[in-house]
């Protein structure tokens, strides 16, 4: 298990060192793009992907950035991308909103709400189609629960028998609307999924450990029945929906609520577990932030003095 | 000599998709009822048989998610052809349509292209009314990154929808109910007839006709009159509204100086408007007149056989725009007097829709 732990610390390390050095760097105005930072939600993305293998195709939401880094896409080519550079995975097309590392099967992330959720069950009934020994991931949140097209998505993987993990991070807020003007007071999501004919699981998003395990369970689930699984993962959003800043102040949730979060700190509660049950030192700790950080730097200096690409690129052709 | 193979327009589609998915393994077909009794009118009739349940099977009811599930196998490398019995019911897919499939290409920066095809069958008539006639080709191709196909004879709807399964780009292909049942010369053999490349389908030298599905059809007849009365009429079948095949329309206007441009759709932001724009600004000096438009009014469709009386454009509507165009003066005799009622395309046409 250590080695996965370690794997796990620093895959979620790593996202939440690369959101802080886009929050840091944002006020420069040189990443001109709406940004949604994951920062809070690192062990529910780290969880999921490092459990997927390369072959498995993931999609994913405007929130991506996490999804991405852990699936293993390239992160010089997602900061580039940010930068609005032609070393971009998009070529500057796309910016934070869609990401996309077909090497690793990270097949798209969407700005619209629920917009991915139908495809990634299309890439299922694909595999399903030519008997592909590999499953499609849908990321998703709780807004998209409101969605049409979600329940459209969940009846068709479920009636068809598709090859579709679920994974639905829940973390209360859709912008700065809270989940109980959204949605009636204590009916569960996944059970409510479970009611339309989906096997789901319930967890806490922010214990990695949990994730994972859930992560490789429901898998091994699909695998058995060929049925598709939802998962819901209990987590919260630090920062603004939209942007580099904390938003405790605007009025839309209490400090209170975002501290008792903090107290949940999925990184900080990792990194005291790996300390007491032996798994690595304090030194090994510090080599692996050191290591990241490194890592990060390098990315925004190829970001940064990567080259735009030429404007005449904007009216190429429309079509393949 | 060789007798001419004659046969539908819903036979030619059937055949298109038929060869299409011999072709290419990767062809799948879906939507409500292709494998119904009714088999989509006839054009999917016996290819889940021949096929099986994994190419060809039948959805449920949600076009948006479907639309998506189709991006999803495309970009997976499958090539989906996706059925609605009636354009309006699409109008629920239009988040997949115009934010997924038509951006993905462009928005991934070229990676993966989505080469799916959808079928939209268009009503006219028979009460089809407000929501069950929309001709809405113009939103189509408005949005960047869609390709529009709409055929007018039996031989394009299976050349176009070959060219369309095998486009590696998202392509609409609309289909005008009242074209399935007519039929014309088609070959056997698997011909994909490219897109964006209009069909100058009866030549002339008086005035250009442009026009697309059904409308061209209507344009032939009225062609056919005024040619007895001593006009010629040049029809140019534009085959796909978007892209638009401008060279051969401005080719063939060079010629007669004159363009009356048809539409299937509503007259206001329609095809036929920006035709006619885009030939102002091209080609102000070679025109001799203004050009003119006939399409739908700017209204709904109504359902009752009273409200369509004098909705839709027919033949004798073009036959007299054309003469007023042309300032000449003609017997118009029985062609004016109809064979059948005004909301049907012929006595074979009994309903539903």
């Amino acid at each position: 298990m250590s080695l996965l732990d370690l794997k796990l610390y620093k895959n979620m390390l790593l996202i939440r060192k690369v959101e802080e050095s886009i929050a840091k760097n944002y006020d420069a105005g040189k990443m001109r793009c709406p940004t949604h930072l994951s920062i809070g939600q690192e062990a529910a993305a780290s969880g999921v992907g490092l459990a997927l293998k390369k072959s498995d195709s993931a999609v994913s939401t405007h929130r991506a950035h996490a999804h991405y880094l852990a699936k293993g896409g390239n992160l010089n080519a997602m900061i580039a991308e940010i930068y609005g550079k032609a070393t971009g995975c998009c070529k500057g097309r796309g910016g934070s909103m869609h990401l996309i590392d077909r090497k690793v099967g990270f097949e798209g992330s969407t700005a619209i709400v629920g917009n991915t959720i139908p495809i990634g069950v299309g890439l299922g009934l694909s595999k399903k189609i030519s008997k592909k020994k590999s499953i499609s991931v849908v990321y998703c949140g709780d807004g998209s629960v409101e969605e049409g097209v979600f329940y459209e998505s969940i009846n068709f993987a479920a009636t068809k028998k598709i090859p579709v993990l679920f994974v639905c991070e829940n973390n209360s807020y859709s912008v700065y609307s809270p989940l109980l003007v959204r949605q009636p007071e204590g009916r569960k999501i996944h059970e409510m999924v479970k009611g339309m004919g989906v096997d789901s699981a319930y967890e806490d998003g922010n214990d990695i450990r949990k994730v994972y395990r859930l992560t490789k369970r429901a898998i091994s689930k699909i695998y058995e029945t060929g049925n598709p699984f939802f998962m819901e993962l209990q987590t919260y959003r630090w920062r603004e929906h939209c942007g580099p800043n904390y938003d405790n102040n605007i009025g839309y949730r209490s400090e209170e609520e975002f501290l008792e979060w903090k107290k949940r700190d999925p990184i900080k509660l990792f990194e005291k577990k790996l300390l007491k049950e032996k798994i690595c030192t304090k030194g090994e700790i510090r080599r692996i932030n050191k290591e990241v950080l490194g890592q990060i730097k390098e990315a925004f200096n190829f970001a940064k003095s990567s080259p735009f690409p030429d404007p005449s690129e904007a009216f190429d052709s429309m079509f393949a | 000599m060789k007798k001419k193979r004659l046969i539908t327009f819903v036979e030619a589609i059937k055949e298109a998709i038929d060869q299409s998915m011999q072709k290419d393994g990767n062809v799948i077909v879906f939507g409500l009822g292709v494998d119904d009794p009714k088999a989509i009118f006839g054009t999917t009739e016996g290819l889940q048989k021949k096929y099986g349940k994994n190419r060809v099977f039948d959805v449920p009811t949600s076009e948006n998610a479907m639309t998506g599930v189709g991006i999803g196998a495309a970009i997976d490398g499958k090539r989906p052809l996706m059925v609605h019995q009636r354009l309006d019911f699409f109008l629920l897919a239009m988040d997949q349509l115009v934010n997924a499939a038509a951006k993905w290409y462009f928005m991934f920066g070229k990676q993966q292209s989505v080469p799916i095809t959808i079928r939209l069958i268009m009503g006219r008539g028979w009460g089809q009314g407000p929501t069950h006639s929309q001709n809405l080709q113009a939103w189509f191709a408005h949005i960047p990154g869609l390709k529009v196909v709409m055929p007018a004879t039996a031989a394009d709807a299976k050349g176009l929808l070959i060219s369309s399964i095998k486009d590696n780009n998202p392509v609409i292909f609309m289909e005008h109910r009242w074209l399935h049942n007519l039929k014309g010369e088609v070959s056997k053999s698997y011909k994909p007839i490219p897109l964006g490349k209009a069909n100058i389908i009866r030549k002339g030298s008086d005035i250009s006709i442009v026009a697309m599905s059904y409308m061209v059809i209507e344009a032939i007849h009225a062609a056919e009159f005024l040619e007895e009365n001593g006009i010629s009429c040049e029809v140019v079948d534009l085959r796909t509204v978007a892209p638009i095949d401008y060279d051969s329309i401005y080719n063939s206007i060079k010629k007669t100086k004159k363009v009356l441009v048809l539409d299937t759709g509503t007259l206001d932001g329609s095809i036929s408007g920006e035709i006619v724009s885009k030939v102002v600004e091209n080609l102000w000096d070679t025109l001799d007149s203004k050009p003119e438009r006939l399409a739908m009014p700017n209204f709904p469709e109504g359902t009752s056989f009273a409200l369509t009386k004098n909705y839709h454009v027919s033949s004798e509507d073009i036959v007299l725009k054309i003469l007023e165009m042309l300032n000449q003066d003609i017997e118009l005799g029985k062609f004016f007097k109809k064979e059948y009622p005004h909301d049907v395309p012929g006595d074979w046409f009994t309903g539903p829709f």
